[in-house]
């Protein structure tokens, strides 16, 4: 990463003690502010018994689960609603068709204009949806249209000779798509489509504003509860790693898929044996 | 349409709201950015550590469990804000990530042999920095803060839920007085509409009269 940039040379003997010196320096400075950190801990009594007893609860431990449960499921109808929203708002924008592409784009580029909880608060407020159904509307909404974007790019950055010859075999519009255009885009935006659902499940979180019981909620419903001491502290603490660690797993899935394309046979061109006498494969690979 | 006429003052105050906190939000997100990145692009090791795990914990944390540790978790350390500072506070912290990454990539767009060309010139560290890389950083960079500053802008919503004035929040008083609903969220989207456009034509100008194609 550092030895990319353009900022500063191979450091001689000199910089490097002098770099040392920094990195003590700031390795103190880190310390001394978790260290603070961690006193404020100690000293506001956020490790005292009473506020960790709930955890050893059942019910509680329970409590958690079924929230955590709540929000993967309100993640996987957003995601898959949005999959297919953005499917069908893209096929929109690429159409033939004048009026089908202004309204896809109208849709798409209000929908990512508004913010989310607007969306979600319309949805549970004004048409009296449930909770959950909101909650996976706004998102759907909100998503399906940036996933558009993205499937429309994909399809839009097909070298322009895959349509061509596709069209030129006597293929119709939609075999084009279907056969030819859509895999390729697909492959190449996974990357941006995982992330795009990232996004989705860290906006699950957004139900806990609209009294949707999932894992936030849970977590609420436990930190405010005078008996234990109201362990907010204890609570977040608890609770910000398991999200932050889902989200973080869903993310190394995204970069994990980009690196592995990086590498692809695709990109990288793949070394092929030249045909032997008496195969019957046609000819050589071309240009490599 | 009464709506607006006849509380335009409440919108007048929930709109001024939005735009004070995306304001000084976005001033905090791009100060802290900026630091963060320089954190993260510097030879000391502990410090690119500590860039590196800001951005991670801070980009995949939701900003609603953020809002709720900073709202409702800082306040048991002892520390009391106004709800508006602490708004500011986690959607700064959120959105420094964004903007740091923003500004890393920008940075290692500028191609290497710039670098080396103005240190082969005899130029210092610093002449490098401010002369040849950051000038062409900075062009790239526009348009990813651009859309990080709108994404910004849209979700200082989540702080009206957290008592904050702002514009999402007029819905609960206008609805208290009995207006019709639909309306009320019509003339929000509006606001918003407003706020994120605004934002979009500044960076529009600036990419026009900075940005380059490279």
């Amino acid at each position: 990463m550092t030895d990319s940039t353009a900022l500063y040379d191979i450091p001689g003997p000199r910089t490097r003690q002098r770099h040392r010196l920094y990195g003590i320096l700031a390795t103190v400075a880190i310390a001394a502010l978790v260290g603070w950190i961690v006193y404020l801990l100690f000293e506001t009594g956020q490790f005292t018994a009473a506020k960790w007893t709930p955890f050893e609860y059942k019910g509680i431990q329970e409590l958690l689960l079924q929230g955590l449960g709540n929000t993967l499921k309100a993640f996987g109808y957003a995601a898959v609603f949005s999959l297919l929203l953005g499917g069908i708002l893209a096929t929109g924008r690429l159409s033939e068709h004048r009026a089908v592409r202004w309204v896809a784009t109208l849709l798409v580029e209000f929908f990512r204009a508004m913010p989310v909880l607007v969306m979600i608060f319309f949805i549970f407020v004004a048409l009296k949806v449930q909770p959950l159904p909101a909650l996976v509307a706004g998102l759907t909404l909100y998503n399906g249209s940036v996933l558009a974007e993205v499937f429309r790019t994909g399809v839009n950055t097909v070298d322009r000779g895959q349509r061509e010859a596709a069209y030129a075999l006597g293929m119709r519009k939609t075999q084009v798509m279907t056969w030819v255009l859509v895999p390729q885009a697909v492959r190449a935006m996974l990357p941006a489509i995982i992330s795009q659902l990232v996004v989705a499940l860290k906006d699950t979180s957004l139900g806990y504003l609209i009294t949707y019981e999932e894992f936030l909620h849970a977590g609420k419903l436990i930190a405010s509860n005078l008996d234990y001491d109201l362990p907010f502290i204890p609570v977040v603490m608890v609770i910000a790693p398991i999200y932050i660690g889902l989200c973080m797993l869903l993310s190394w899935f995204a970069n994990w898929v980009a690196k592995r394309q990086r590498r692809s046979p695709k990109t990288e061109g793949a070394t092929v044996a030249p045909a032997e006498p008496g195969t019957l494969l046609p000819g050589g690979p071309p240009g490599t | 349409m009464d709506v607006l006429t006849d509380n335009i003052s409440l919108y007048w105050q929930g709109f001024l709201g939005t735009v004070e906190l995306t304001f000084y939000s976005s001033v905090l997100a791009l100060v802290l950015g900026f630091l963060i990145a320089a954190c993260r692009v510097s030879p000391v090791g502990s410090l690119r550590v500590f860039g590196t795990v800001w951005v991670t914990v801070l980009r995949n944390t939701p900003l609603t469990l953020l809002f709720f540790a900073v709202v409702l978790g800082l306040p048991r350390f002892g520390i009391v804000l106004p709800f508006e500072l602490f708004a500011i506070l986690a959607l700064g912290c959120y959105t420094s990530a964004f903007i740091c990454e923003a500004l890393r990539s920008g940075i290692n767009t500028v191609p290497k042999g710039q670098g080396e060309a103005a240190r082969s010139l005899g130029m210092s560290f610093g002449q490098t920095l401010h002369t040849v890389v950051l000038p062409q950083a900075f062009r790239s960079v526009i348009p990813p803060i651009g859309s990080t500053l709108i994404a910004l802008a849209k979700n200082s919503a989540i702080a009206g839920a957290f008592s904050v004035t702002e514009l999402l929040g007029t819905y609960k008083t206008l609805s208290e007085l009995g207006y019709n609903i639909i309306w009320t969220f019509v003339w929000i989207a509006v606001g918003y509409l407003i706020i994120t456009l605004s934002i979009s034509a500044l960076f529009n100008v600036l990419e026009k009269r900075y940005g380059v194609a490279r």
